[in-house]
Formats: structure tokens, sequence, C-alpha cells
């Protein structure tokens, strides 16, 4: 073995007097850190192997574990902490890049936290939505400023595409190889009924799950894919991916050992051959050519689905949307550096890209500055971990967002962010029949719809408290916005006054 | 409607239960000999080893004939069917009229002739109640207690008494035990348990003469006793029907609907001879859960149903001092035999069918799954027969088979 | 009538069906007091091989072959529900030999006991279905 630089990151507790030898963390555990000693006839565990992902945890009929970060650690460093020191331990050892999954754990600001949300006194009534009606229904899509007439003077009707959500939140794009088929199907099953969408990802549409087709959004990636004709009309829109906030810049990869049979199928590949996903789109260099690639898939599907196209939030990024909303896009999807991936170089994790809610601000801001707000719709991902964060990105100018990781926590992700491994014991983030049957899809799509409702009582409960009665009147109404604790510079960028103001 | 049971054993309760559930109103009476509510048979010896008491014996609660409305008469005897005025001949001299009649006399105990029989002052057959009670009352620590027949009953005699008594002899013709429902190695395992438990066992001899406390046996061997025990076998109670012109063989015949050759009489239990489903061939299979099935199918088609009984098997679960014995359906074909710690297994198949068993001690586990290997007569082809013969799983059944069996079945 | 019903499409060979299904009829507050250093007796039992794991209990037939062939009139079937009265039990298991689904096993004294849907515990519910991490278990009418 020689030298072992690395101590183990988590040390198993386990109370002898509470554990009953059920062996319940040994059968659950796919990274074999529990064992049972049969001699002494009690459990044993290997610390080096826990990721701290807490299904033993979760499933220990006693409460006898828990997972305890270790107090072992170097000598106090401001500047070379534990983990610094440990990565480079790691890449002296492994002469790689260093692989990291979903979003970035750096103690970055978050400017949801920085900002309070107004309410109603004397002088202006809030309402009750209990008691009276409050609209959270939202369209996507392209909003005609003019009204337009035929040649006998007759008012135009027909809008262009849109998408119509009962509640402003979406599930983002997660590819079936990224995640499982009974992640997918609790995400289609829940986006159903909760009148939503959810996005296939770069990884195709599995042919079972064309029937949810009206709740879906299929994704055109750099590697394309799974793109067919009866794909792309196999979804309400369709989404260009551009980029992806955890790894801005970067492709991705699918290891060739994820790649079965159904996931072959799915995405048109050969089997066990790595899924390359390009940094870019090779035919895209230009605005003109993103103008060509949303063309040629409205054509593909007569003009009848929006089309959406998402980016990362990077440095330039109102410059970026201002381009894409000149480009026939329907939608643009921001997505901020916070936001989850399956597997990630971690320096571009964690170093790449800009937080969401300066990007989102600035975006709706330029848009509106050069009149074309109204071109498209704007949503944005990027860690949105609650009711009151859909609120803030709403009143800075979104018209939807989008989450993934808060709907994997739903499906019992604990953010142990070592999806790279494909060991995930939650069944989320694996490709193993052992392990992906652990996700019951109706379990699953339970508690999704759950976690909408409840998220969704919450904003009503909130519109009403600020007197308003309508998504829509909510939508870029910064007014309702106060910063706390925030610079001049990024009160200016997110249009919002400091609270007392 | 008025249907009389003759007899007061598990087939008239099968058939009481089974009308209940059709017809509430029609009036049932049973009339039986022995002035007991039904009990259960077979636990006549547990009753003396005191693992149960008279009052858990009953086979159903105390509400069972008041909840059902049945007429109970006991005591008493029918001495002759009538059928052509549907009626029954009571030995007090009354008559009984009957729509639909259920004949479930059971047995009666066999015994053979023996030179000086009729001497031996403590004498008793171990069949009903009131044998066990009158055995019990001559028993003391003392007693040396020689029982005739190494069969069922006789072995569970044998081990009922043991605790009671100073010694016990078995002595039976055949030259093994349990000669009836197992195989030589199964009958050795259970006497070798048996001399273990400190009973004797004479095979392969008989009873010449009694003399005085002394039984000679054909051997030469001669066997000192106090108390003696008749086991050697039982003869199915057939006279009624017989003398009403029912057709009878051994047993009374039955058809699948458990009808006699007489319109409206039934027939059900050990009295009754009824198709082996394995063999296909007319047997009295004299054992529990087909006395109750047979009177549950009579009841049923009393009532007016249609209701078939075409499962009927030799099976048998049995203990003897903790040594489980499980065993079903007949012993031929070709075999798949286990041996472990504590016991052993033998599967026997014919024509791709398990068409019986015998378990012994630690593998008795689950073996409802192979009596329904048996009984449905299972094509193993479409099982996974080598994974099911070293455990009963259900995992052994297809996918399909097993979803039925967890999801559906009823 | 509710029975319990197995999908072994979810079921992950947790084995925590048995240990609940212990727990429930143990008639100890504390799990960790009923359970801890014994060999449990459960009345759920999980098969598992090559992957495939699911849980079989009582099936609680409308046609019980148990209750058909027990000697001692100890088994019933109360409103469709098939109980055991242990004391009425010899443990001569007819039904063992009767049961086709190999659901019914003796407890520690050699006396059946079998799946009452935890009617007859303090538990109310079934334990292995509010037990059960994937809904393989269900408790529902059919």
């Amino acid at each position: 073995m020689g030298i072992n630089y690395l101590y183990p990151d988590f040390e198993v507790h386990r109370d002898r007097e509470k554990c009953i030898t059920c062996r319940v963390c040994e059968r659950q555990c796919a990274n074999e850190v529990h064992s049972y000693d049969a001699e002494s006839n009690r459990m044993v565990s290997d610390d080096t192997k826990c990721v701290n992902c807490h299904r033993c945890v979760s499933l220990c009929p006693t409460h006898a574990l828990k997972i305890v970060k270790t107090n072992h650690g170097f000598k106090d460093n401001a500047n070379w902490k534990g983990d610094v020191i440990q990565d480079i331990y790691r890449q002296a050892d492994s002469g790689g890049v260093l692989l990291a999954s979903m979003g970035t754990p750096k103690d970055y600001p978050v400017y949801w936290d920085k900002m309070l949300i107004n309410a109603s006194q004397v002088t202006n009534p809030s309402i009750d939505p209990l008691r009276e009606p409050m609209e959270t229904k939202t369209f996507l899509g392209q909003k005609s400023s003019k009204i337009r007439r035929d040649e006998n003077g007759k008012l135009i009707t027909k809008t262009d595409p849109q998408l119509a959500l009962n509640i402003p939140i979406m599930f983002s794009a997660m590819s079936y190889g990224s995640i499982s088929y009974n992640a997918h199907k609790s995400l289609a099953l829940a986006a159903q009924k909760l009148g939503i969408f959810y996005n296939t990802g770069e990884g195709g549409l599995h042919e079972d799950f064309y029937q949810y087709g009206k709740n879906t959004i299929v994704q055109v990636a750099s590697g394309r894919f799974g793109v067919h004709p009866e794909y792309l009309n196999a979804g309400a829109a369709i989404e260009i991916k551009m980029g992806q906030g955890a790894k801005p810049g970067i492709g991705g990869h699918l290891p060739g050992s994820k790649i079965g049979e159904d996931i072959s199928k799915t995405r048109m590949i050969p089997e066990h051959a790595d899924a390359i996903s390009p940094a870019p789109h090779h035919d895209i260099y230009s605005i003109e050519d993103l103008r060509q690639l949303v063309y040629t898939l409205k054509e593909a599907t007569a003009y009848t689905k929006p089309i959406i196209v998402k980016v990362a939030a990077v440095h330039n990024i109102s410059a970026i949307a201002s381009g894409i909303a000149r480009s026939g896009a329907d939608i643009i999807a921001i997505d901020g550096f916070r936001g989850g991936t399956g597997a990630a170089p971690a320096r571009t994790r964690d170093n790449v890209g800009i937080p969401i809610e300066l990007a989102l601000a600035s975006v709706d801001t330029r848009l509106r500055q050069e009149g074309i707000r109204n071109n498209v719709s704007l949503v944005v991902g990027g860690s949105i971990r609650s009711s009151a964060d859909v609120i803030k990105a709403i009143a800075l100018g979104a018209d939807a967002i989008y989450i993934a990781t808060s709907a994997l926590l739903a499906l019992g992700c604990h953010l142990c962010r070592t999806c790279q491994s494909g060991k995930c014991n939650w069944g989320i983030a694996t490709q193993r029949p052992e392990l992906v049957k652990r996700l019951n899809p109706e379990v699953g799509s339970e508690r999704l719809v759950n976690l909408i409702t409840a998220w969704n009582h919450e904003i009503k409960e909130m519109m009403g408290g600020m007197g308003i009665n309508s998504i829509e009147a909510l939508r870029g109404n910064r007014l309702m916005l106060r910063g706390i604790g925030l610079n001049e510079t990024e009160l200016q960028i997110l249009g919002i006054a400091h609270a007392g103001q | 409607m008025h249907y009389v049971i003759v007899g007061n054993s598990i087939a008239s309760v099968g058939c009481i239960e089974s009308i209940r559930k059709i017809d509430q109103t029609g009036t049932i009476s049973v009339i039986g000999d022995e002035v007991h509510p039904c009990y259960s048979r077979p636990l006549i010896s547990y009753l003396l080893e005191n693992k149960t008491t008279e009052e858990k014996m009953t086979y159903r609660n105390d509400a069972f004939y008041e909840q059902n409305n049945v007429k109970l008469m006991l005591g008493k005897r029918v001495q002759a069917i009538n059928t052509e005025t549907k009626q029954l001949s009571i030995d007090d001299g009354s008559l009984v009229d009957y729509d639909k009649l259920l004949i479930a006399t059971g047995s009666c105990p066999f015994i053979p002739p023996m030179k000086n029989l009729e001497s031996v002052k403590n004498r008793f057959t171990f069949m009903t109640l009131d044998d066990a009670k009158n055995l019990e009352k001559v028993l003391t620590k003392e007693s040396r207690v020689l029982i005739i027949g190494a069969g069922l009953i006789g072995l569970k005699c044998a081990e009922g008494i043991r605790d009671r008594v100073k010694t016990i002899t078995v002595v039976d013709l055949a030259s093994r035990v349990l000669v009836s429902i197992l195989d030589e190695a199964g009958s050795s395992l259970v006497e070798k348990k048996l001399i273990s438990e400190g009973i004797t066992c004479i095979l392969g001899d008989s009873v010449k003469e009694f003399v005085n406390s002394d039984a000679l046996l054909t051997s030469g061997r001669v066997v000192g006793f106090d108390v003696l025990v008749l086991a050697v076998g039982v003869r199915p109670n057939v006279s009624l029907v017989k003398e009403a012109g029912g057709e009878v063989n051994r047993a009374i015949l039955i058809d699948e609907t458990c009808q006699t050759s007489l319109a409206d009489v039934y027939a059900a239990g050990d009295c009754c001879e009824s198709i082996d489903c394995i063999t296909n061939e007319r047997k009295v299979l004299a054992i529990l859960p087909n006395a109750y099935m047979q009177g549950e199918t009579a009841g049923r088609n009393m009532a007016g149903e249609d209701a078939f009984f075409d499962k009927a098997m030799a099976m048998n679960a049995i203990g003897f001092f903790g040594l489980h014995v499980i065993t079903a359906g007949i012993y031929q074909g070709s075999d798949k035999l286990f041996t472990t710690e504590s016991g052993y297994k033998r599967l026997f198949v014919q024509d791709g069918k398990l068409v019986g068993y015998i378990l012994i001690g630690d593998t008795i586990n689950r073996a409802g799954i192979y009596t329904s290997l048996v009984r449905n007569k299972t094509d193993l082809a479409t099982i996974d027969f080598d994974l099911i013969s070293e455990e009963p799983l259900l995992m052994a059944f297809a996918k399909k088979e097993r979803a039925h069996k967890l999801g559906d079945a009823q | 009538m509710k029975r319990v019903y197995v999908n072994e499409q979810w079921c992950l060979g947790c084995h925590l069906c048995e240990y609940y299904c212990a727990y429930a009829n143990s008639g100890q507050e504390s799990m960790v007091k009923a359970l801890k250093d014994r060999t449990i007796n459960p009345r759920i039992k999980v098969e598992e091989k090559n992957g495939i794991s699911f849980a079989v209990n009582c099936r609680h037939c409308n046609e019980p072959l148990c209750v058909k062939s027990c000697i001692a009139g100890a088994l019933s079937q109360v409103d469709g529900l098939i109980v055991v009265d242990a004391s009425k039990c010899v443990g001569c298991y007819s039904c063992i030999m009767a049961c086709p689904y190999g659901a019914l096993m003796p407890n520690e004294e050699g006396v059946m006991q079998k799946c009452e849907l935890c009617t007859t515990n303090t538990h109310g519910k079934p334990a292995c279905v509010q037990g059960c991490p994937n809904k393989a278990i269900v408790f529902e009418e059919r």
C-alpha cells in the first residue's frame, strides 16, 4: 500500500447498545462499508469506504448509526486548508484531473440569502390565498408586443407556441445515463401530475417515456445523442444545450461502463463505448449559426414547439442572452455556477461561471433596455433551494425556474457528491440494476409532487403577503426585493435597493 | 330443507360450515354416538401428554353449534336409512326425516384375533376421547404398557403416555414402524428416536397368546405388561350405507361430489373411499384434511351448489418426541434424496411431476410448497426443480407465477 | 379485504420487514429491547437469489388449506383473516404441510405462528408494510 496520505473523511459511529445486528446497513451499502463479524456477532465498518450518503443511517431501524466528519486534521492554516492539501495528495498520487459531482460546495456568496421579500402593511392590503384566487399559471414563449391583423383587417390571434406551466417550476435537464431509469420515471410522472415539465437532458428519450411527451422537454446537445425526428416531436419543447452551470465551457463524458443495452439504444451509440459530448457544438460558432439550428428544429417540428436555448451563466451573459433573444429562440434558460452535475472536473465546477442571481438580473435588465424582453421567456436554474428562492428569482425577472438538485434531494439524494462513482445508494445516479430498483417511481414521484405542491403553497402565501395575486405581477417586480449586507455594485447589478431604503 | 349429518367429527363440521355459507335457514341436525361436541381425535395422545386439555380439544368454539343453528342429537345411534321414505331410524326408537343426508361415521378399531385376548383386563383401543380417558384411569408410574401396532395411532399413544408409565413396548407384525407412510430409511430414523426415548420396539413379530400378565410372541419372546393398547388398524363404518343398498367396497364409494350411489345421500371422511388424485385409484384416504374437505364439498352440494373435490391425496404431518415427519403423495418413480444433519428428504418424480415426498427432521420447513406441486401436478419443466429440490422456495417458480402467488392469489 | 401484497420488482432484500415483524409481535416497547442479541423468528420471510428478492407471508386465502388441515382447530378464518390460537396448537405441523406458499412457521417453542396482519398485536397496521423502504410490500384491497 505504501504511504497512505489520506485519512478517511468520515467515521461511522455505531451505538453498540442500539445495534440489533439486522445487517440492513451491510445489505444497503454499495460501497461495502459495513460487514458482519460472525465471531463476535457484531457489525463492523470500514470508514475508508464511506461517502457519507446516509443510506445506512436512514434505514437503520434503531438509529444506531451516525456518520461523523472526522476531527482528525492538519495543523490550522487559513491558506492551506485540509481539503486543499488533500487534493494535492490525490493529484500527486493519480496524475489526473480531479473529478467531482453535484454543485460546488465552496463558500461563495449566496445572493438569494442576501435579499429580503416585501409584504403589505396598512396602505395596501395583503391577500389571503385560502380565500381568494391566486394565479401561479405561467406561459413560456415569445410574446408578441404588436397587434397584428390579416389582409381583411381581422385580428391574428394565433400566438407563437407556448409552454403552459401550472406552477412556474420545472425539472431541469438530467440525462438518462447520468441518472437512472427510475429517477427519470419519477420526474416524468411528477411533471405529468403537476402540469409542469421535466427535461430529458442530452441522453435521448427512453421509449417507455414517450407517453409523458406532453410534459417533456427534449434536449439537443453537442453530442446529439438520441436525436431523431420522433424524438424532437415527442416533447412539448426542445432545448438546445449550449452550456451547463456546473461546467461551463467544457463537454461531458459518460464512461462506457455506464452504456448498457438500454442506454445504448436510447442514445443511439454502441454499447460500452464512451459517450463524449464535445465542448462546443461543432456547427455553432456564432449567433447566426445558433439561429440556423433553432430554425432547423422549428422546421422539424412544424413551428409547433418553443425552442429553448440553455447557456451557463458566465461573464458576458447579458450580451450572450441578447444574441440568443435575436436568434429566434423562444426561451432562454440560464444555469448558474452552483448547478449540479453527474461528473465534472472539480476545478471547473468550483471556479468557472457566475452566480445565477447576478446573471438573471443583468440579463433581464439588458433585454428590457434593448426592448427585446418579450422576444423570449427567461428560465433560471443553478441551485434554487426553496420557494423563497423561486419568489426572488421571479421578482428579479425570471418567468420560471428550473430545479434539479432540489428534485434529487426529494428523491433521496443526500448530496454525498460521489455521483461519478456510479454506486449511488439511493438508486439515482447509477445504472446498476440492484441499486436502480431502490428508487420506486411511485414513491419518488409522490415525493416530488409533495415538494412542488408545498412550494406552491408557500409561493401563494408570500405573494398574498405582498398583495400580489398572480405570478405575472411578480415577474421583474424588483421593488418587492431589498438587499441586505450588499455593496453598491451588487445592489446596482441586482437592480434593487438596500433594506431600509 | 332438512340436512341430517350422521357422525359428529371433522367431516361433519366441514359440512355444517359449508352449508351455512350457502343456506342460513335450512335445518341442520347432527346425530352422533359420542356425547361430546366435536373434538379432534388425533389430539387424544396430546391430551394424555398434557399438551392440550379437554376444553381446548373441541374442534370449534363452544358457540359453534348455536351460531350455526345446528340441532345436536348426541349419544344416539342411527340404525338404518330408509331411502324410500327418506327417514332414519334411531336407536331410541324415533324416526328422523331428511332431505339431504351426510354419512360421516368414520371408522372403528380393527382387532385381530389373539388367543386369550378377552382375558386381559386392562385392554384398550385408542381412537376416541373416552378411550383416552379410560386408558388414563389405569395408568400409573409403575405401568408396563404393551401397544400392539406401530402405526400412527400406536406410536402417538406411546408418545402421549411415555412420561406417565414405567415401560412401553410396541409390537408390530411389520418389520418396521410407520410402514404405511414411510420408506425404510424413514422408519429407521423414527425407530431410533423411539428407542432413544426409552420405548421398546419389537418388529416383525406378533402376539400368539396372552397368559396372565404376559404376552407370548410368535418369536418366542415374552413381554410382561399391565396395560394393553390395541392399535392395529381401523375399519370404515360402512354398514348404514351398505344395508341401505349403497355401493361399498372397503369403504363407502363416493364420487367427486361426495355423493354415494344412493340419491341424496352423501358420505365424507374416514368411512369413504375416494379417488386418489395422483393415481386415480380408489383408496381410503383416512386423514383429517380430506375429511374436512369432503365434508365441505358434500355440504356445498347438499345446499345446491355444484362442488367437486378432486384433490384427495395421502398426506401426513406427525411428530414423535420432537422429530417431525411430513409426507405426501405416493412413493413411486425416480427419487432424489438429500440427507441432512437431523433428517432427510426424499422426493419422488414420475412423468415429469412430483408425486410424493418424505421429509423428516430439519427438512420439513415450508413443506406445503412441495404439497402444492403434488396437488397441482405441476410440470417440473416449468420450474427450477434443482433449486426447489434443495429447498422449497417460491423463487423456483417462473416470474409471472411468482407475481401471481404474491400479488393476485387469494 | 385488505391484504398484504408483495411486488418483487421493488424488493431490495433489505430484510427490514422481518425485523419490523419480529418487533411488532414481540410485545416490547423498544425495538432494541425486543431484538438485540436475539435470533428473530418473523412471520414474514424474504427469499433471495441472484439479485431477485421478495417477502413471503400469509396470503389470507379465501379457501385456506391450512385451516382445513389443522387437526386441532387452532387455525380459523375470522372475517377473512386467518388467525391461529396458539393455546390450541399442538405443533403437529399439518399447516406447514398444507400451505402452498410456505407462509407458516413455528415460533421458538415449536408452536405455530403466522401473519395476522398485525391485528392481534399492539401495532394495529402491518408493520412490514410500514417498515418497507420501497413500497415493495403494500396493504390494500385488490
